[in-house]
């Protein structure tokens, strides 16, 4: 297969293969969890403000709580560090919104280049460091096992792809890439992060909101600390 | 359940692991991304720096069990020989050392969790299997026995309370009412109150005196302490609450007094219902924030204020778990005009160490009591001269810490310091 038919299949079959893998193993996920079903809380809440508290729980979570920032919180401001530096490449980089216009028509202005190459270096190494602490920290190492470290990767390989595709990309629909592979190669590996996504960790990009919400919920109804 | 621990039954651990697993307890054990910062919040954890005292991995035994039979992809996982194996019996013997010692159900980890994850109301939900399957520690398997059979974890009997009343009413004065009918408040205890800190009911005596309550002791279903949420067994712990709720019936009471014990809380007030599978029909007031509503309302008056340096232990039931945020502190203003504040106080608070049913297990002993030391140095940071706690078995669990390092630190009830500053008039009218 030649670059060019390389990438006509990234952008292809594989792309919507990929996606549709995605979308449906996200909502089978949500589903069958959904499915089991929740007791009625019997007990006299203290405050039926849940929705209120759900969504204390989902945003308040998104800070370390004061009483536990210390110097063992590393990995935690390293988490927000490529967190971030991942949302400005994927959602603010000029290629990527050409894409997601391409698929849906949605676009939305873009962030200035300059910016997307500072974010690159700071979430490449937040990634890095992320993976020597999994490895390092005894809690971690003992924590981890295959879909850590191979969600690492999928994550990872996206960012290492993207960054030898960079300029390869064009920002206008109409152009065609100068070098066709490295554009292949880069599509196939967040292809390959949409495989993955439903089925391990990564799949707690909207796990999140369940889990937070539940528990900021229940707290409310209790009147305590979330 | 009690005859399980003869025989120990792996796969019924599994399938109870399982059952456990609804929608919420499913969400939550599917958004773990393995950070380690429950680690960080676990004072197991923190003294000991062993990575299985981790709070999350101390749930492996029923993540295992929930992926290979209830998780979305379990069939295709199991299909593919990628389902994870059922959790063995060595393994549950080694885990309950985790599920249990290791672990008081206190909630900082939950505190902590960047992905809102219960780890402690899973912990109690993982219990429910361990004990029902023959693997909870032996100590609280006895102290299961005795609670069905006596009322009383540790078997404190009726006979045994009744001379501590008589006592107390020689003490106070007063009259202490028993199995009054119609009374608006219905008092229970704590194993622990009844034999190591007694002075408790005569101080309520004196405050329900003042504020002109009415209340009463039931001379059956007394017992607060409620060792099947411990354990981890609804069977017990709603054969255990029916009681208490026949006393509240049998009196007609308005109100049930829960007592100085942060678990006797959860249990009835949260737990309760549920267990039950029914709404409570009477309501239910934890003791401190009875107090607060009686201070607030002008009808306690107090006089006089402790001078001493005096540091509240926020009991975690009531507080990180039970939403008694404010009371406390209101009431430790109103008796102390010198409260110093331990670092992390109110919901961070470090648990004593006991909570969960540990200090009942002997062989977790030197654990609680090596844990001890995280509270010990936030109390030197604070310059405490004094703890006060508003619950007894956080009492105890401190003073046998505070007794095993050799340190002389008085550790306070909130309600008897609460009687200490009555308004001396009324108080002896």
């Amino acid at each position: 297969m030649t670059s060019v038919g390389l990438l006509e299949f990234a952008r292809g079959p594989a792309l919507w293969f990929s996606l549709g893998v995605l979308i449906a193993g996200s909502l089978w996920r949500v589903f069958a969890i959904w499915r089991l079903g929740a007791r009625v809380d019997l007990s006299e809440p203290r405050s039926t403000h849940l929705a209120a508290g759900a969504l204390r729980g989902i945003f308040a979570r998104m800070l370390i709580r004061k009483d536990f920032r210390n110097s063992r919180n590393l990995g935690s401001f390293n988490a927000y560090l490529y967190h971030i530096g991942l949302a400005f490449i994927v959602f603010g980089y000029l290629p990527h919104i050409r894409f997601v216009e391409r698929l849906t028509g949605i676009a939305w202005p873009a962030l200035p280049g300059w910016l997307m190459y500072v974010a690159v270096g700071p979430t490449v190494v937040g990634l890095l460091i992320a993976l020597l602490e999994r490895l390092s920290d005894p809690v971690r190492r003992l924590l981890s096992g295959f879909d850590d470290y191979f969600s690492w990767l999928v994550t990872f390989l996206p960012l290492l792809t993207g960054m030898a595709a960079v300029n390869q990309s064009p920002a206008l629909e109409s152009a065609a890439p100068l070098y066709p592979l490295p554009v292949a190669i880069h599509l196939l590996s967040v292809e390959l992060m949409f495989l993955w996504l439903p089925f391990g960790k990564l799949g707690h990009a909207f796990l999140v909101f369940f889990s937070r919400g539940i528990t900021g919920a229940a707290l409310q109804r209790k009147g305590a600390a979330i | 359940m009690l005859e399980a621990r003869k025989a120990p039954d792996a796969a019924k651990a599994a399938a109870e692991f399982v059952a456990q697993a609804g929608r919420d307890v499913a969400f939550q054990l599917e958004a773990c991304v393995h950070c380690g910062q429950c680690a960080e919040a676990c004072h197991f954890h923190l003294v000991t720096r062993e990575p299985h005292h981790t709070p999350v991995y101390k749930l492996r035994p029923m993540l295992k069990a929930y992926r290979r039979s209830r998780a979305p992809f379990a069939g295709i996982q199991r299909l593919l020989g990628l389902a994870p194996r059922e959790p063995g019996a060595a393994e549950l013997t080694a885990w309950s050392e985790l599920l249990y010692d290791s672990c008081n159900l206190c909630g900082r980890c939950t505190l902590v969790c960047p992905m809102g994850i219960d780890i402690a109301g899973l912990v109690r939900r993982a219990r429910e299997g361990m004990a029902a399957a023959g693997f909870a520690p032996e100590d609280l398997y006895k102290a299961s026995g005795h609670a069905l059979d006596t009322g009383s974890p540790i078997g404190v009997r009726w006979p045994a309370l009744r001379r501590q009343i008589e006592l107390q009413e020689k003490e106070t004065g007063l009259r202490i009412p028993v199995d009054v009918e119609g009374a608006d408040y219905l008092v229970i205890l704590s194993s622990i109150e009844v034999i190591a800190f007694p002075e408790v009911i005569g101080a309520l005596a004196r405050i329900f005196r003042q504020a002109d309550v009415s209340w009463t002791i039931p001379s059956a279903g007394f017992e607060a302490t409620n060792i099947g949420v411990q354990i981890g067994s609804r069977d017990i712990a709603a054969a255990l609450l029916e009681r208490v709720v026949d006393a509240a019936e049998r009196l007609k009471v308005k109100y049930v007094i829960s007592p100085e014990c942060g678990h006797a809380y959860s249990a009835l007030r949260w737990e309760g219902p549920n267990l039950l599978g029914r709404p409570l029909p009477f309501k239910v007031v934890q003791i401190t924030e009875l107090l607060d509503q009686l201070v607030r309302e002008g009808r306690l008056r107090l006089r006089g204020k402790d001078a001493r340096r005096l540091a509240f232990h926020d009991p975690c039931q009531l507080v990180r778990r039970g939403g008694l945020t404010e009371e406390p502190g209101r009431l430790m203003d109103a008796v102390s005009e010198n409260t110093v504040r331990t670092p992390a106080q109110g919901a961070a608070n470090f648990c004593c160490g006991g909570g969960g049913g540990v200090s009942a297990i002997h062989r977790a002993e030197r654990l609680r009591f090596a844990a001890f030391e995280l509270k010990k140095r936030q109390v030197e940071q604070a310059g405490a001269e004094a703890l006060v706690t508003a619950c007894a078995n956080c009492r105890n669990v401190l003073e046998e810490a505070i007794d095993e390092r050799g340190m002389t630190l008085p550790v306070l009830g909130l309600t008897e310091l609460v009687a200490q500053y009555l308004e001396p008039e009324a108080a002896k009218s």
